[in-house]
């Protein structure tokens, strides 16, 4: 059963399509991680599958009652607010203080439960705000950036508590990355966005490459794998699609 | 004690019981402009509650929330930058309710009471309203602070797991609206939004978290509400500008005290 399936799904702000023929599918147990460059759409895309923002194209079918956890790119939460991370974990649920406490050990911040939000640095926050989303027990996990503002090594570590993640819960988890390029080895499926799919594919044979190793190392090709993409077109600085196979068209072969 | 002065403490007391949470809102949304319009824009509800022999406090309550939707709409629109919106509706409301008021030659009004508070006009009847207020505002307050404070947090994040944001945004300048047409007597439209900030911002210097917040507010509104008119009593001044001026004490009070505790505990651990 899929939990989210989006068919050629378009979204337009003031005349202009921010997305458009976007087609997706995230099942239990799968990550799929969205790349590409920047205004590409990736953000606009996780929150049309969530329901945050509507359609003006396409379908979206949603598995009945789908719980949700979301990992928002940019929680800036106001320094005139107050806010402990135990107070953080019941910002949309009531969870039990046990289940916080599993869950803030689960992160690796328990230390920091009574910690203003505030004063959390980057990769404290990012596991704070993941642990928020996993106490729901979500059927589907979106994780927007969730590696912003770690160093390396913070983002093997967060890369591998999202894998621990996934084995728990057994979710789906829609992950966007930061860098168009890198993503977790262990993603399903590598959807490349730039305001419609540009092309998708698997990316494990790529970790195992001699060039990912001479880049990264053995130790991060655990954890990481480069994407390569292999587009037939290219965009113009308005975003129009440029075939570059003398083909035409707004359609694209998947690489 | 007075009969006037009961009431206008029992009516400031029950105004700054839900001054406090809501105030709290006001500050973390960064919505102390946008409060400013809506109570500017009292002096119209007045003026047309007048003209169309209304009540007062439901002709209020109607121009407010209609300057405030009107404000979501133009935002929506985007034409113009939210600062300037709400600079044009606030000052056009506050300019409009006045030109009225000069047209209605007939009635007799007290600009200076409207604009700064006047602790003898609260009735017997606003006393109740203020109460009835009070009680529905906090019991929408008890049963919508989980999706009011994730939403307030991040509007998407609500959505995405649940709320309903739209609503929530809806309900809260319902409460703006109605704590404006029943503080407008007490305080004045022009210092209605600095009932809502300074107990809020007096309370962030020692609260932990949102809730407790919330409650020194209210706690912090009322002594503001006490201080405020018996000093009114005391000098002769206008009941709004006391209550604000009491305000700014126990915030600059409470900032020392804070600075003094941080410093104390700060050379404790250090030790």
């Amino acid at each position: 059963m899929q939990l989210i399936e989006m068919d050629g799904v378009g979204i337009k702000l003031q005349g202009r399509w921010l997305i458009r023929n976007v087609t997706l599918s995230v099942s239990a147990g799968e990550i799929v991680t969205l790349v590409g460059p920047n205004g590409a759409g990736k953000s606009t895309t996780a929150k049309t599958a969530m329901g945050v923002l509507k359609t003006d194209a396409g379908k979206i079918r949603r598995k009945p009652n789908l719980k949700v956890g979301y990992v928002p790119q940019n929680l800036a939460v106001d320094w005139t607010m107050p806010l402990t991370v135990r107070r953080l974990m019941s910002l949309t649920a009531k969870p039990s203080k046990t289940e916080i406490d599993r869950v803030l050990e689960k992160t690796g911040i328990s230390h920091l439960i009574d910690s203003n939000v505030q004063q959390l640095s980057g990769g404290e926050y990012q596991r704070a705000l993941l642990a928020r989303a996993i106490l729901r027990m979500p059927d589907l996990l979106v994780l927007d950036e969730p590696v912003q503002g770690v160093d390396y090594s913070g983002e093997i570590a967060l890369y591998n508590l999202i894998l621990d993640i996934r084995e728990e819960l057994n979710c789906g988890i829609l992950l966007i990355s930061h860098d168009l390029h890198v993503v977790m080895a262990q993603t399903d499926t590598v959807v490349c966005l730039n305001g419609h799919v540009c092309c998708s594919g698997a990316p494990e044979h790529v970790a195992a490459s001699d060039a990912y190793r001479q880049l990264f190392g053995d130790a991060a090709s655990q954890s990481l794998a480069i994407y390569h993409h292999n587009h037939d077109h290219s965009h113009k600085a308005d975003g129009t699609i440029v075939p570059s196979r003398g083909d035409s068209g707004d359609s694209c072969n998947h690489g | 004690m007075d009969d006037f002065i009961l009431r206008a403490m029992l009516a400031g007391i029950g105004l700054a019981l839900v001054s406090g949470p809501l105030g709290c809102f006001v500050v973390w949304r960064r919505m102390a402009y946008f409060g400013d319009t809506m109570s500017h824009s009292a002096l119209l509800g007045v003026a047309l509650a007048f003209l169309l022999n209304i009540n007062l406090m439901l002709g209020v309550l109607g121009v407010t929330v209609t300057v405030s939707l009107c404000l979501l709409y133009l935002q929506k629109k985007g034409s113009l930058s939210t600062d300037a919106l709400l600079g044009l509706l606030s000052h056009s409301a506050l300019a409009l309710g006045m030109v009225l008021i000069a047209f209605m030659s007939s009635v007799r009004f007290d600009l200076l009471s409207l604009l700064f508070g006047d602790i003898l006009a609260v009735g017997n009847d606003d006393v109740i309203a203020i109460y009835v207020c009070a009680a529905v505002i906090l019991g929408l307050m008890y049963f919508l602070w989980r999706p009011l404070l994730a939403s307030t947090v991040n509007r998407e994040l609500a959505e995405a797991e649940g709320f309903n944001p739209d609503l929530t945004q809806l309900v809260f300048m319902v409460m703006m609206a109605a704590i404006i047409a029943i503080a407008m007597k007490i305080v004045g439209v022009l210092l209605i939004t600095a009932l809502l900030i300074i107990p809020a911002a007096t309370a962030r210097w020692f609260a932990r978290t949102p809730e407790q917040m919330a409650v020194a507010s209210s706690v912090i509104g009322v002594a503001s509400v006490i201080l405020g008119l018996e000093g009114s009593l005391q000098f002769d001044s206008a009941s709004g500008p006391s209550i604000v001026v009491a305000g700014l004490c126990l915030f600059l009070l409470s900032m020392f005290a804070s600075r003094l505790l941080n410093g104390v505990l700060g050379k404790g651990q250090r030790q």
